[in-house]
């Protein structure tokens, strides 16, 4: 296997690294379409990453009020969809595909099958973008006959563009195409390995998209049967709850289908920038597994102060939600021993000295262990958003943007940049430019998400709303259990300065590579080494996919079928609205 | 398949967390009694029109027992009925029920500075009973994205002596 050496061979990687073989490019060399797919998808999952900064530092800006000059405060909300739109719909799934793509093509060591069929997936991706993003932008630009100022959660009755929808439609449908490719270049490669381990990267890829397609069939219920036929008038009226009960079926597993990739980098490719290896591969399996299993009938706890859904049904939700904090922390653990374990063969030693030993010049590494660090922090927020009676207290205040920005906004943000730095000379035979830019990029992102987000959350404590242009009223003061409310909004736009600054940092590196000359010896080679303790040691029934599959099934069965059949009773369209525009 | 034993001692340690973390709840909900909003309030046929239905009265503050109060607030773009151009007045020392609802989109009820708060959907009544001890002003922001106008939506609560309440007040 390319992407795989055995042990003896590891040992001569220093030698290997100046190997003029491997410093053009293996991944590029060895399967130059799927190469040209990442590329593709990296580029519009980076152009995307672009935009969102903008959007960002304008929100911020806007909604501190040190500057409201870009739009206005109802326009504010047409940048704020777009924000969201990119990040929950463009970024994470273009990323997603180009990273698993990349995966499942290296650890099966054979190309995606049925190229027609990757294609379709791309194209129906790119389009489904295109629409929806164009009919957000219509919100800004009179020239364009659309607008869809409803956020990335769309609940009803606000109504967009029926453009909006179908575009959302195909994104969610290119996915569920893009898991087919790997799924058949996985059918392909059990034809000719029988008995063989899943080799690991494909089999976090596969556990990822089994949940995915159990989770995303909400949306797409939620989109394809209620929005596009009420938005288009074929339907007079849908159901407010159960609409927004579809889309927190997916809602919140959409959050593990953005994480995952970042925690298969943290598995099999950290450890190894590091300078060691993964510890244990069967814990890995164990974790995707857990995933798979408890992440979508958790959706109710985003439902926690809905009316009309009874109390049992969400503390159901409230108990799986805390069990699947247990892959977290078991991932905490391994990621942190693993690095340990390689500062220790880098020569690290004493009870934190060892830090000092890894290589925090290599932005790849740091970018992913900052990820990883501050992902642990917004873990414990989320605790407390999971919690059902603590919810009361920061649901839908700022304290929620503060926590999501550490979650996605940097364990899979940042993670997914630090990868670039690896991945991009990779695919495209070039060495990674302005390095010294890049060096200091992932800090830049750590130090202004640490402002934004601490502020953010000591704002949802004192009740400023999240979702708001501007949160300041006549009748209402707010006031901070720690800090005062001008210090948090200080924090927050400075640290949204920061974070796009890092962001342009990160873009012009990356573009610079891009752009840059093709040759000379890489920085980086692609060689993952064999974990400490193999899959050989891990339960067969681990790669048992049916099986998890099934009994993921039977849990959102248990999760779901009474309180759906509780607001479906009535009729499904009951008690129904008509659409109204924002 | 071997775990270390200090991987043994985390995933132990991860259990407690967990547990814990669901018994805070569960303590919750038996000692101080903190309820869910659930399905109670509720749900209205026709949403846009929810003072037509057996859930829902007029918008106003109803006495319906010795320092028992209902309030009946209507949430919609971009005002509280009551709470905007009027407060909602209710006693101190009084155990306060609201119900809330809308009749157009999608809206948030939260009362700042407290752990009142829920969220307001077409077609449901969401009801929250509340103690409000001292008298005090209370600001009510809508907390969901609800229009253009989303960010002027407010109002506010006034809590007052026992005197100063006049009997009900309901149908204003």
């Amino acid at each position: 296997m390319s992407g795989v050496v055995d042990a003896t061979e590891t040992e001569t990687r220093t030698d290997r690294d100046r190997d003029e073989s491997l410093a053009t490019g293996v991944f590029l060399e060895a399967y130059p379409r799927e190469a040209k797919v990442v590329r593709i998808c990296f580029g519009v999952a980076l152009a995307a990453l672009g935009l969102i900064g903008v959007f960002g530092l304008v929100q911020a800006l806007h909604r501190t009020g040190f500057y409201r000059g870009f739009v206005s405060s109802a326009d504010y909300y047409t940048v704020l969809s777009a924000h969201g739109v990119l990040v929950a719909f463009v970024f994470t799934t273009f990323f997603v595909a180009g990273l698993f793509t990349w995966a499942v093509t290296l650890s099966l060591d054979r190309p995606l099958p049925h190229p027609r069929l990757t294609w379709t997936w791309l194209g129906m991706l790119s389009l489904g973008t295109v629409m929806a993003v164009s009919a957000v932008l219509g919100g800004l630009l009179d020239f364009v006959p659309m607008e869809a100022d409803v956020l990335f959660t769309f609940y009803v009755p606000l109504e967009a563009h029926p453009v909006f929808y179908v575009g959302a439609a195909l994104v969610i449908v290119g996915s569920w195409l893009a898991g087919a490719s790997y799924f058949l270049a996985y059918r392909e490669w059990r034809e000719d390995n029988p008995g063989e381990r899943i080799p690991l990267q494909t089999f976090m890829v596969l556990t990822t998209f089994l949940m995915w397609y159990l989770s995303s069939v909400g949306v797409a219920v939620e989109v394809v049967v209620f929005l596009i036929p009420w938005s288009l008038g074929i339907v007079p009226q849908v159901d407010p709850l159960l609409t927004r009960s579809l889309f927190w079926y997916f809602g919140h597993p959409v959050v593990y289908f953005w994480l995952l990739p970042a925690y298969l980098l943290w598995y099999t490719v950290l450890p190894k920038l590091a300078g060691g290896r993964l510890l244990s591969d069967p814990l890995a399996r164990v974790v995707f597994v857990l995933f798979l299993l408890l992440s979508t009938p958790t959706g109710f706890h985003h439902q926690y102060l809905d009316p009309g859904i009874a109390e049992g049904f969400k503390f159901v939700a409230m108990t799986n939600t805390m069990f699947l904090l247990l892959p977290s922390l078991l991932t905490a653990f391994t990621v942190v021993a693993s690095m340990g374990h390689g500062a220790r063969q880098r020569g690290g030693s004493g009870r934190l000295g060892w830090l000092r030993a890894l290589p925090w010049d290599d932005p790849a590494f740091s970018g992913l262990a900052l990820a990883g660090l501050m992902f642990a922090a917004g873990g414990f927020s989320g605790m407390v958003n999971a919690g059902m009676n603590l919810n009361y207290l920061v649901h839908n205040t700022l304290w929620l943007p503060g926590h999501f920005h550490l979650t996605v906004g940097t364990a899979t943000a940042l993670s997914a940049m630090a990868i670039a730095y690896w991945l991009v000379p990779q695919l495209t035979g070039k060495r990674l430019r302005f390095h010294g830019l890049a060096v200091v990029q992932p800090y830049l992102w750590f130090v202004g998400m640490t402002l934004m987000s601490n502020a953010m959350h000591r704002g949802g404590l004192a009740g400023l709303p999240r979702r708001t242009a501007e949160p300041q009223y006549d009748q209402v003061s707010f006031e901070g259990v720690v800090g005062t409310v001008g210090e948090m909004q200080l924090q927050i736009a400075v640290g949204a300065v920061l974070l796009f600054v890092s962001l342009a940092l990160f873009l012009t590196v990356i573009v610079g590579t891009w752009l840059g000359p093709r040759g000379g010896q890489l920085r980086v080679n692609g060689d993952i080494p064999e974990p400490l303790s193999g899959p050989e040691s891990a339960p067969r029934v681990l790669d048992n996919l049916r099986l998890w599959f099934a009994i993921a099934v039977v849990l959102v069965v248990l999760a779901y079928a009474l309180p759906l059949w509780d607001m479906v009773a009535d009729g499904v369209f009951q008690p129904g609205t008509p659409p109204l525009s924002p | 398949m071997e775990v270390h034993r200090y991987e043994k001692i985390w995933i132990g340690i991860s259990l407690l967390v967990i547990v814990g973390w669901i018994a805070t709840v569960v303590f919750g909900a038996v000692g101080p009694g903190i309820a869910m909003v659930d399905d109670s309030g509720g749900q209205i046929a026709d949403p846009s029109n929810p003072t037509e239905s057996d859930a829902f009265r007029d918008p106003g503050v109803y006495q319906v027992g010795e320092n028992e109060y209902e309030v009946y607030v209507l949430a919609r773009q971009f005002a509280f009925q009551p709470g905007t151009s009027e407060p909602i007045r209710v006693p101190a020392n009084s155990t306060v029920t609201f119900y809330v609802t809308s009749p157009d989109v999608t809206h948030g009820f939260e009362v700042v500075g407290t752990n009142v708060n829920t969220m307001v959907i077409p077609g449901q009544v969401a009801e929250l009973t509340v103690e409000f001890d001292d008298p005090g002003r209370y600001g009510i922001v809508c907390n969901e994205y609800c229009g253009s106008a989303h960010h002027t939506m407010e109002g506010t609560i006034e809590v007052v002596e026992q005197d100063e309440v006049n009997g009900t007040e309901g149908d204003t």
